[in-house]
């Protein structure tokens, strides 16, 4: 039956419940995981799990991966991937230390110098993905290991060693911990920080010009591109967000341990897009929602922290990780399929 | 009457595929021109090059008399020509009311939606062209084959398309809803826009068409005004007349084929 020719009154437009709307959402597995993590390990974890102690642990482990996953989520929706932010993190970490700790500059002075680093090998992966065509996966694999070694080597050429340490003597250390490194009500201020770029990032996926543009790349990035979206502005636009943020990640760790290594945030770029998928985003872009990364990275910090007070060994920490992001992506699909497969 | 749309003997190769060559083809405002073919014809190649997909190689596209050079389906758009893709797998998991905008957003300053005006605006141009969409929420994949291209015809309408190319928006679909689009290609001739409607269906172009552009491996062997036509010819002159009736007789003499084989 054709459904366009309908009458006036359409008697099939049944209005949605509130359950099925939210069935429908794509931060829904998210939500029902971390849900369930938290049960589970507030039996076993016990009662400081529970308490406000427990949340500000896991949330302090959460805002990290929190962080990364925001701009992660964004460009995973607009069809693309970052491998290369666990080697920025480190790169740009050190870099920040070699200006501060063993230049001697002010503190704010190197971070705004790795910063420029940061949107220059952003710019450098958007670029080089619009330009060759060749899959982000490729192109920033390629950055992730070049960078790393190149921090390393770099370093090393440098300061003889692979870490630094000493930047509480380095001048503007205190402003600078204060903003990145301090703690609010006991919770780090990381956690605010993560609460503002999720906010950010949710406003300008759902609510600006921008947002629509994101979709639609991922979505169909010929069509976006024949509807007269500047597909590879928003691109590239999201591989400097991504490496940026990989930055501002780093500058939280370096001033909270007063000091970095050449190994620093490795392994944090999967962490960051198991999130993201956790949280609801397609690995073939165009659906997705930064609210579900979040959800993802709480649910990272929940298992990681929960094993901890649970006193389970924590080398089982990966197995769960693995377990949870197939589980997720299952659960994910399953409703999505019933999204796409309703017509209602 | 020369057309607002104007190719004059356009060709075009891909590396050594003559996918066109001096193909003519006019399309006036307020009516239906159908470019029939058979598969590989050139029909999309045809339209990607009236839509600025691809620049031809040779001949002359004007634009109501002037000669123009698309350099994308954007600028084309500007210029009142909208396409709706054959190829087209639009956008499956966006709501209607972001589809329909995607690229020409209603947003206010600072780059901000104005997410209420947008859905307010769907809702009145699809029903202002009869289509019942149940909520404008709804994923455009979950759309039927008919609602998108319905849709999307509502769409180019919508942003003031004066020529209207649509390739092949019948093939996938059944009866009732290939009568659907039919409908709709009809309403936007009189609303005063200049279709084109690529089709291999003789019988769908025979129901809406005024002229008819014949292709064949990427020349144009036939055209015809609809008074001058009837569908039994449309339908002939599509399977290539004399190769049909050849067909006929290789197919019933198959038997024989065969026979004189072993
Ligand atoms: N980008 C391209 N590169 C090389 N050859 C091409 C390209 N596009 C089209 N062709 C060739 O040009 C010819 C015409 O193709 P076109 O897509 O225009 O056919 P069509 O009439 O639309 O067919 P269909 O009915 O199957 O859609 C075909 O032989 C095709 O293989
Ligand atoms: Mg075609």
């Amino acid at each position: 039956m054709s459904t366009v020719t309908a009458g006036p009154a359409d008697d099939r437009l049944i209005r949605r419940s509130v359950t099925r709307r939210l069935l429908s959402r794509p931060e829904f597995g998210a939500l029902l995981g971390t849900i369930i993590v938290w049960i589970v390990f507030a039996f076993y974890a016990g009662s400081v799990f529970i308490g406000l102690d427990g949340v500000r642990n896991y949330t302090a482990v959460a805002a990290d991966i929190g962080i990364l996953a925001v701009s992660v989520s964004l460009l995973m929706i607009a069809g693309e991937f970052d491998l290369s932010i666990g080697s920025v993190i480190a790169a740009t970490g050190m870099l920040t230390a070699l200006v501060a700790i063993q230049m001697q500059q002010n503190v704010w002075l190197a971070i705004a110098v790795s910063g420029v680093f940061a949107m220059l090998v952003g710019l450098f992966n958007g670029w080089l993905v619009v330009r060759t065509g060749l899959p982000s996966f490729i192109v920033t694999l390629g950055m992730m290991f070049a960078l790393a070694g190149l921090t390393i080597g770099v370093t090393r050429l440098v300061t003889d060693r692979t870490q630094l340490g000493g930047l509480e003597d380095v001048p503007g250390f205190d402003s600078a911990h204060a903003v990145f490194g301090s703690q609010i009500f006991g919770f780090n201020v990381t956690v605010v920080w993560w609460v503002i770029f999720v906010l950010g990032g949710t406003y300008a996926l759902t609510r600006l010009r921008f947002g629509n543009w994101v979709y639609g790349t991922g979505g169909n990035l010929d069509g976006a591109r024949n509807l007269g979206v500047p597909v590879n502005r928003v691109r590239i636009t999201l591989f400097v967000f991504t490496a940026m943020s990989a930055w501002f990640v780093a500058v939280t760790q370096l001033v909270t341990f007063k000091g970095t290594d050449v190994l620093r945030g490795t392994g944090k770029e999967f962490e960051a897009i198991i999130a993201a998928v956790i949280g609801g985003c397609l690995l073939t872009g165009g659906y997705g929602s930064v609210i579900g990364a979040a959800l993802g990275a709480l649910l990272f910090g929940i298992v990681k922290q929960g094993i901890i007070f649970a006193q389970i060994d924590s080398d089982w920490y990966k197995f769960f990780l693995g377990v949870m992001l197939v589980v997720a992506v299952l659960i994910n699909n399953w409703f999505r399929r019933r999204l796409l497969g309703e017509r209602k | 009457m020369s057309g607002y749309l104007e190719l004059a003997g356009v060709g075009k190769t891909f590396g050594n595929v003559i996918a066109l060559r001096d193909v003519s083809l006019d399309v006036p405002l307020g009516s239906v021109t159908c470019v029939l073919g058979d598969n590989g014809a050139g029909k999309s190649t045809l339209i990607k090059i009236l839509s600025g997909v691809y620049q031809p190689d040779e001949g002359a596209y004007r634009i109501d008399g002037t000669e123009v050079r698309l350099s994308s389906p954007r600028e084309a758009m500007d210029r009142g020509i909208a396409t709706v893709f054959q190829d087209l797998a639009p956008q499956p998991l966006m709501p209607i009311w972001r589809a329909f905008f995607l690229g020409n957003e209603i947003a206010r300053a600072g780059g901000r939606l104005d997410i209420r005006r947008q859905k307010q605006e769907v809702t009145a141009q699809l029903a202002s062209m009869g289509i019942n969409v149940r909520d404008v929420d709804q994923l455009v994949g979950t759309l039927s084959g008919g609602e998108r291209q319905a849709v999307a015809i509502a769409r180019a309408i919508y942003f003031g398309a004066r020529i209207l190319i649509l390739d092949e928006p019948t093939s996938a679909l059944g009866v009732k809803q290939a009568g659907v689009v039919l409908r709709y290609i009809t309403a936007a001739k009189r609303s005063g826009v200049g279709v084109v409607f690529i089709t291999h269906n003789p019988h769908h172009a025979y129901l809406v068409g005024d002229t008819f552009s014949l292709l064949n491996r990427g020349r144009l062997i036939a055209s015809y005004e609809r008074d001058s036509l009837v569908l039994d010819d449309l339908v002939r002159e599509m399977a290539g007349g004399a190769e049909l009736e050849t067909l006929t007789h290789e197919l019933r003499g198959m038997d024989d084929v065969r026979g004189m084989d072993e």
